[in-house]
Parts: structure tokens; sequence; C-alpha cells
């Protein structure tokens, strides 16, 4: 309103212009009505107790009309994606229109609702900070177990164990560990109330363990072959397809084992159904560095020449090749948003990569040793090995890991780590034991009761199987983009061209045709033949007339802008004159 | 100490756990996409598993109510929800509970087949048609006795009521406009486009339930006839094929469909009779005529039966069936009629049965829990999403059908074929345009006949059987 008065603009009543511009001199001296306390607060008593009653006036109730607007980066977070562009359908078909405007914005709808969920979220990310001058790399393991709650400093620990080197890993629910040495020690427990489920030795090298879709299941890769175990160690089934194996792989929503052996084969072994999806070797020699991408299910294995492949077990060949080091792979791993790869080489280096776009490397951060582990957590810190040091980097990503956020010395070269899903812990294992080391920040605080529950009873466990069971992903949708599925099938432009190239090299058709029989002599051998030769070869000259024809109009097509450049007729002293250099064509 | 802050993830787990056993399990969601993957995949599986479990629940057949002669008429009780009226070939008419599927009131109504029957809309009575030339209207309370019945001079073999007025029309012979009130038809509807009146026959009418005025039949010269009382407008549209039965979609009342002696049912919009978008579907899948069609009272689905012994149902929009009912016994369909519940699905058939379907074949009888019924609701999303998916539409289209179907069908192929292929021949062979290329929509169509029939009107006072015998007789 003081914008009107000011630029002359005041056509209403003189009465309201004064007000306004009243308005506008003493507003700093007094306070406008509405905020006055007065007017919109109502106490009452009541047996005692004081009864406060806001109304609200009717500007406020206008700036605080609806819901409460969510954040445009929040609803980042929850994006399915920019939906279908509108202009596509055109004018013509409304009704289709329509209704796929309807869908988006029932989806919008969902994502809106998702974010705003974040409110309700109980527990909050660690934070670890260190007072002026020092740096949390200096605080000690003992330090924080010191500083924190009794609970949590028990949850770093230290096992000195004898057979080691050491394998292990966390359940998806980060409640249970399963360690395996290289002498034979088997041993699985619940690490957060140190309760032995298992420990046994199973008189064989062990290579490496994991776990099966629970708890309840394990695999050790052992000297020849792969072993199931189940809780109570004993062993159910002794897998002989997987032999010499190296490292073990389990995809939870596929209920696939995958293994990469010594010889370099890959395969893929359907738990649920106890089949071999499939196995092939990789010609690639000796795979002892594989890890999965939890987010769409692929294999990245590490190589000697400084490459990373990653494979499916629809395609027998890599379907993506990067070379990731001028010296040998030492460690990958892929972080649990399938965003971020990180990879470790006798370089020295370790890299960080767009795990969806590969071939751009995001990072790259020299280490005084090359690192022989590596590893992510849910919050995307990066813990590395360096013989017996274990170092933890924080914003790797964005490139501001010049320092190392926790560092730790174990008490022997650290052979296999793991961050604890849902948990601030670092398990490391050693050649010596096994050690969990308190990480603040590294976990995802809020799980999701209904993908991975810590806190799962024996009935919610059961329940959880069933339906993870029904919902077994089928392994031929692995792919490099898990939303493929859901995609429209739109044909890549080399389809089209290759559909194309199909119609111009045309195959005569066969055809399949008996001759009628006819009377009076006509239906003898030779009579027969030839009336089928005659209806073959019309038929198929016709065919072959009309590909020709769609051949020449597509043929015009491409070839129009070459033929349009020498329209003129050629003249005799044309031949003296200069030639046309030809220019060559820059592509970008 | 360093420290300056510190927080490490610490849960309490009174907060994660029921608190006693008769608590429900506390379940923590954080959708944060991060801790879900493969959602379109899952989604997929999850879209495969309600096809399949579509498929292992389709159990439609409920019961079925035994007669002693072939059934030959169906319809809704005029006020309950659960009753249904039966006629039989040999004149019996039955009452029938369904909820207990017990006979609950039994008449011989007609000397010979009944027709028709039709609940009056007021909902205190019904009419039958009687292959004996009479209509007769039934009390419903449990009289033997009819409180009315008309003589006619010709055969009736339908009838349809106004959904207001006090007025019906019956088909046969002669198609004759009833007043409830007079003894007499109160006018005629004929024409003079057909020369013999056998063949003039009017085999189904049907008055439309929105515009309440028009009304449509079918006859034995092929006619699909349109009319209306106020105005005497008449259509009339020339098939290839007799039509055997007529239904208005409950909820578009343009939307006339008609169910053919040539294997078809054909939904026209009457708006536009007169050109050629007048059929907006052809309904394919019999294997025999289509004996009688009724719509579900939701207008989006109707279910026929044919004499293929089988019953099948369409969305209106769609070709082809939905969904195809038979029986190992199950013999030629004479009618059929969908609950007003849209829940169920009856069938009269030639072996002396009544069945009862469920017009969903995979849905679960009963009150649905309301996680029962949520799981439905994202099982049939999730269909609709994935449901063009090769694998998911193969599963969910497959039907086991009978063997005499099954070859049928291969038989109807191959002409088809034959046809198809006889008529591109032809069309090579011949000069250009000498040979047509007309949609598989409008071959069945003969085309609309112009002439507008002389309706011969009934005054009151001119009631009178030979009379109005003798102007019939002069007119055709």
């Amino acid at each position: 309103m003081g914008k009107f008065n000011k630029m002359g603009r005041g056509g209403g009543s003189s009465n309201n212009n004064n007000n306004s511009h009243w308005n506008q001199q003493q507003q700093h001296k007094f306070k406008p009505k509405w905020m006055k306390p007065e007017s919109n607060v109502k106490r009452e008593e009541k047996d005692g107790v004081t009864v406060t009653e806001y109304t609200l006036s009717r500007r406020q109730l206008k700036r605080y009309a609806g819901r409460k607007v969510v954040d445009p980066k929040l609803l980042q977070k929850y994006s399915k994606g920019e939906g279908v562009v509108q202009k596509r359908y055109g004018r013509k078909n409304s009704i289709l229109r329509h209704k796929m405007k309807k869908k988006e914005e029932k989806i919008h709808q969902a994502e809106e609702e998702a974010a705003r969920t974040e409110t309700l979220l109980t527990e909050s990310s660690g934070v670890l900070e260190a007072e002026e001058g020092t740096y949390t790399a200096h605080i000690t393991q003992k330090d924080i177990r010191n500083a924190v709650d009794i609970t949590t400093a028990a949850k770093g620990f230290d096992l000195q164990l004898p057979f080691g080197p050491y394998k292990m890993r966390f359940t998806p629910n980060g409640r249970h560990l399963v360690l395996g040495g290289r002498k034979g020690h088997l041993a699985s427990f619940d690490w957060v109330t140190k309760k032995l489920h298992t420990e046994i030795n199973v008189m064989e090298s062990i290579h490496d363990v994991c776990w099966l879709h629970t708890e309840q299941m394990m695999a050790a890769a052992q000297k020849e072959w792969v072993y199931i175990y189940d809780n109570q160690g004993t062993e159910i089934h002794c897998l002989k397809k997987l032999d010499r194996v190296l490292k073990l792989e389990f995809l939870p929503y596929h209920f696939l084992l995958c293994t990469s052996s010594e010889s370099g084969f890959l395969s893929w072994l359907d738990i649920t159904l106890g089949k071999e999806v499939i196995q092939f070797p990789t010609r690639k020699g000796r795979i002892e560095i594989m890890c999965q991408n939890p987010y769409n299910a692929v294999l990245c294995c590490g190589h000697a020449k400084g490459t990373v492949t990653m494979w499916t077990p629809n395609k027998k060949e890599a379907v993506m090749t990067v070379l990731c080091h001028p010296r040998p792979v030492k460690a990958i791993d892929v972080d649990p948003s399938g965003r971020y790869m990180a990879t470790t080489g006798l370089d020295r280096m370790v890299k960080i990569w767009d795990a969806r776009n590969m071939g751009e490397q995001l990072q790259s951060y020299l280490l005084p040793h090359g690192a022989m582990n590596v590893k992510f957590s849910q919050k995307n810190l990066l813990a590395v090995s360096l013989g017996n040091v274990v170092e933890v980097f924080k914003d790797v990503i964005s490139g501001g890991a010049s320092k190392s956020y926790m560092t730790h010395k174990a008490d022997g070269i650290v052979t296999d780590m793991q961050f604890c899903p849902y948990e601030d812990i670092l398990g490391i294992a050693t050649y010596k034991g096994y050690s969990s080391l308190i990480i603040p920040g590294a976990g995802e605080p809020n799980f999701d009761a209904l993908e991975s529950n810590p806190y799962m009873s024996l009935s919610g466990r059961r329940e959880a199987e069933v339906k993870a069971v029904l919902t077994k992903v089928p392994s031929n949708l692995i792919t490099l983009d898990p939303f493929t599925i859901g995609q429209v099938d739109v044909p890549t432009l080399q389809e089209k061209v290759d559909a194309k190239a199909k119609l111009i090299h045309v195959k005569k058709p066969e055809i399949d045709f008996t001759p009628r029989y006819r009377m009076k002599g006509k239906s003898g051998s030779a009579q027969k033949f030839k009336r089928k030769q005659k209806v073959k070869e019309g038929q198929q000259r016709e065919y072959l007339k009309a590909a020709m024809e769609q051949r020449d109009t597509l043929l015009s097509d491409t070839t129009d802008n070459n033929t349009k450049q020498e329209d003129k007729p050629s003249e005799v002293l044309d031949r003296f004159k200069p030639k046309k250099k030809v220019q060559k064509k820059t592509e970008f | 100490m360093s420290i300056k802050k510190i927080n490490v993830i610490s849960r309490n787990p009174d907060q994660y756990l029921r608190e006693t056993k008769r608590d429900i399990h506390k379940v923590q969601r954080n959708y944060d996409p991060d801790l879900h993957p493969f959602e379109a995949a899952r989604e997929y599986k999850l879209a495969l598993n309600a096809v399949k479990l579509e498929k292992v629940f389709a159990k439609p057949f409920i019961g079925s109510l035994t007669h002693t002669e072939e059934v030959s008429a169906i319809s809704r009780h005029p006020s309950r929800l659960s009753c249904i009226f039966t006629g039989t070939v040999d004149g019996e008419v039955l009452l029938w509970d369904i909820a207990t599927q017990k006979r609950q009131w039994q008449v011989q109504g007609h000397n010979g087949k009944v027709w028709c029957i039709v609940g009056a809309p007021d909902g205190n009575s019904f009419f039958t048609v009687g292959n004996d030339k009479t209509i007769k209207r039934w009390s419903l309370e449990d009289s033997d006795l009819p409180i009315d019945t008309w003589l006619c001079d010709t055969m009736v073999t339908g009838l349809t009521h106004h959904r207001y007025r006090q007025e019906f029309v019956t088909c046969g012979q002669r198609m004759l406009l009833w007043d409830v009130g007079t003894k007499a038809p109160k006018t005629s509807y004929d024409w003079t486009t057909t020369g013999d009146r056998s063949d003039a026959t009017t085999t189904c009418v049907k008055f439309s339930p929105v515009q309440a005025d028009v009304f449509a039949s079918g006859d034995h010269s092929n006619n699909l006839v349109l009319y209306d009382t106020r105005a005497r407008e008449v259509k009339k549209l020339k098939m290839s094929m007799r039509i055997n039965s007529l239904a208005w979609n409950p909820m578009e009342a343009f939307i006339l469909t008609a169910a053919s002696e040539d294997y078809n049912v054909y939904s026209f919009d009457i708006r536009n009779f007169d050109n050629k978008s007048r059929v907006v579907c052809v309904h394919e899948g019999h294997t025999s005529a289509v004996t009688d069609i009724d719509y579900a009272p939701t207008g989006r689905e109707f279910c026929t039966a044919s004499f293929d012994k089988s019953i099948r149902i369409f969305r209106t929009t769609e070709a082809h069936s939905r969904d195809v009912y038979h029986g190992k016994r199950m013999f030629r369909v004479n009618c059929v009629l969908w609950s007003t519940d849209n829940k169920y699905i009856l069938s009269g058939s030639s072996d002396h049965n009544v069945r009862i379907w469920k017009a969903q074949a995979s849905e679960k009888m009963g009150i649905l829990a309301p996680r029962e019924k949520a799981a439905k609701n994202y099982n049939e999303e999730l269909k609709n999403k994935f449901g063009h998916f090769p694998e998911l539409r193969r599963i969910g289209h497959h039907r086991h059908l009978p063997k005499h179907i099954y070859n049928a069908k291969k038989e109807h192929r191959a002409i088809k074929d034959a046809q198809a292929r006889k008529e591109a021949n032809r069309r090579i062979h011949s000069r250009p345009g000498a040979v047509p290329f007309i949609p598989f929509k409008h071959r069945s169509v003969v085309g609309l006949q112009d002439e507008i029939p002389s309706t011969s009107g009934f005054s009151p006072d001119q009631s009178g059987g030979g009379d109005e015998d003798d102007e019939e007789e002069d007119d055709m």
C-alpha cells in the first residue's frame, strides 16, 4: 500500500490512503494491532489451572494457511524422477494426457508425504568434534570409550584369536558377526550382546565368509569348496559346484550367492532352489577382489592390470570395464546408495568414482602406502587400511578429506573390515583377531524395520523371510540401471539403425506351397514342380521388389545431402580447376 | 582429552521392542530411498505374484439352482436384492433366494415356455410372458393366481416395462405398447419394409433405463430398430445376422449393446446411428450364437450367454472378453443375469440349472478386513501398472477352455484367415478401388433403412381385437 502511495497510484478512498500511510510511518514506534498479545489470547482459570486459548487473526491464518511447505532439497532426496514430458502426447489425446497428469500428481504427492516423514525419525546421527587446536584424528579409541555411555563403550572391543588372518562379515541388520580364520576357525555371534552362536574349526583353510539371507545360515569358502553352515555350526550343504573360491558375496534381494574363484570363474547360485544360475570364466585370471554394488546387484571385480570390471549373470562378458589404476587394483567398494565407488591400487592412490557414470573420477587421494582394504560407511565415511593402520576419512566425495577423520593402529595387519550397518562401528579383522572401533557418524541412525531390523523378533524374522522369498527379484533383471524394468522401452538409435539395415539386406522368404491336385495329367511330378516354382518365384520376386523400393526410399533420404553438392553440370575445362579441399568434419 | 563433542548412535531397546507380549510389534519406518533398493524390480515381482495368485484363486462357480426343465428366462426381483425369478420351458415360474440357494415359491404360470419375466418398477409385481399368447402380472405375495392377464391374438416373445409410467411394450409377431390399466394395446409399432409378417417377428425388446421413452428391438429380418414412445421416431438398422438380445448401458444412456447370431456382440452409439461411427466396439470371443446379454450395474462390464455352452464377461471398451466361464455339465446357456450388487452372475442353461458365478473369478467372498482390502487394492494397482509385461499378460490371459470351444476357435480363425486371404487376392487382381477395404466394425452392418414406418395408433375407444387385425393385415 505504501508503495502505491509513493507511485501516485492511490486510487482508493482518501481515508484508506491515510491509514496505510500512518501504518508505514508509525510502525517502528508501535506494534501493529495484530501483534498485541491481548487481542488474541484468552485466559481462563479452570480448577486452579489456567487454560490459554489462542485465536489467530485473519492475516495470521492466511500466512500459515495449509501444511508446512516441504524443503525442496528434501523433496529432491525422495524424488522419483522428473516424470513424463506432457508435450509428447500432443494435444490430440487429451484423455491420456489427463490420466498421465493425474498419475504424476499422485507420484508427487507420495514424494511429498515421504519427505514429510523425515520429521518423525527419532535418532540422530553420530558426531565427533575435537577441541580447538587439535584434530579428531588424535582422539583414540580409548578416549572415545571413556567419553561415551557404558552400552556404547561396550560396543568397542577386541578379540585375540589365534587362527588368523581373519575374514569377517556383518548381517544386513548389523546385529550378528561371522569370523572366519585362515586356519579354519569359524565363529558367529551376536556382537551386541556378545552371545556366541557357534564356534567350530573346519580343519581346512577358510578364504572368505558370508551371511546368507538371515543369521541362521552362513557360507564359508574353504580350501576346495563352499560350505553352508547353520546357526549351530552344522554343515548343511557342500557346494562342489563352487570350487577354489576366494571371495563370496550374497545378493539379498535376489537370493544369489556369488563367488569368484582362483581360476577366474564367476558364479551365481540361487540359494532358494540350490541351483546354479550361471557360471562362466572371466578370462581375467585369479579374482581376489570382488564386491557387489548394492544399488544394482552388479558384481565389481578388480584385476592386476588396474582395471575394474562389472558383471551380471545375464552376460558372459563384462558389462563394463574401467581402467582405474596404472598398477594392480587392491580393493574396491561401492557405497550403500550405489552412487560412489572407491578403488585403491598399488599406486598408493584412493580414487572415488561416480558408480553410475563410470569413467568419471570424482576425487583421488594419495596415501603413504598402497591400501589393502577400503570400505564405505552408510554415511559415506571411507575407511582405508594401510598395513596395521586404519584411517577413516570424512567428506571424501566432496574432496574435503585432506586429513583423516580418525585413525587406529591395530595390533596386526588388517585383512578385512566392514562398517556395521545402523551402528557407529567399524569392525576390523586382522592377523591376530578382531576388534570393533567406534567411529561416530558412520552409521545410519534410523533403520527401516521392514527392510532390516536389528531388533527383529523370532516371528518377525520368519515373516520377513517368507516375504523376502516372495519378492525375490529374478536374476535376469540385474542390469546396470536397476530401474530399466519400470521405464518405457524406447529403442536406441543403434537399434533403429540396425532395424533399417535389416530392411535393406533382405533375405527372400521361403515359400511353402503345395500345388493342388489337378486332373488330366496336370499333376505329374514335373508339372507340379513347375507350378510350384512359378508361384514361389512370383511371390519372392514381389517381396524383393517391395524391399528394393523400401530400400530406395531409405537410401534417397540419406543420400540426398551428398548429391546436392554436385548439382552443376561438369564442363570440359573443369579438370584444370584447383581441387576443392575436402573439409574435415569435426565431431564433438 | 581433546573431545569437544561426541555423539554415538546408542539406541534404547525399550523404544524399539514391544512392552508386553500382547502388544503389537513396533515397526520403525524410514522412507529414505537408499534403504529401499530395487524398488522397480521388487514391485514387478509383486505384480507377478499378484497375477499368479489371481489365477490360483480364480474359482468362480458358487452353486446351482436345480430346475425340472430347461431354464428359459431369468429376472431380478423388483425389490429384493437376493431374490431372482426364473422361468422354464414347461411354463413354471419360480422364485429363488440366492443366499440360501432355496426355492421360495413356484407356480405353473403358463402353458408352454416362459419367454420372459420382467419386474415392474413399482416394486410390487412382475410380468411373465408365455408361449400361450398370454401376458400375466403377478403379485409378490405368494398367491398362485395372477393379478392380471392379457390375452393376445398373436405370439408374444418378449416384454419390457417403462421405467416410470405404467406402460409396457411386448414383442413377437407384433410390437405393441400396452397400458397396465387397460386390456387392449395402446399402440402398435409396425413397419412396411418387410413383406412377410412371420419374417418380421421381433425377438427382443428393451426400454432404455435412462432415456426412459426410448426402446429398441431386434427381429427375425435382422433389423435393429430404435423407437421413441413420444415421437414415434424410428431408426432401423439392417444387420447381416439376427439380433438375439439387447441391453442398454445403465450408466451411458447412448450405448446399446446387441447380442448377435453371428457370435459377436455389438456396442452401438445411438447418437451416431445415422453415420459410420455407430458401432463403437465389436466384442468377439464366442464360438456360437450369443443368446443373451446383461449389463453390470456399474456399466463398465457386461456378460453374455451363448450356445457354445459358456458365458463370457466383457469390458465395455474392449473387444475381447475379460473372462470366460464354463462347466463340465453346463449345456447351452439361454439367459444370463448380472446381480444388482455387482458381485454375482447367474446363468440359466438348458441342462435344467441356474448357475451362480462370481463376477470377479478370484474375489474373496465375505467381508474383507481392512488389511485384506488394502492388499487387494495394492495388487489391483500393481496389475494395472505391470499388466502389459509379456510374462504377466501371458499368465493373466491364460484360460483353460473346453475342447469344443478351443477347436471351434481354431476353426473360426482358419475361416477368417481364408476369407481375408481371398479378399486380399481379389483386391490384388482387380482394378484399384474395385474391392474396397471395409473395416471389421462395419462388415456386419448392412445399413440404415430410411423408411419411417407407418404406425397405426390406437385410441382407447377404438379398442377391439378384430378391427386391429384387419388394419394390420392391410398394412402388411
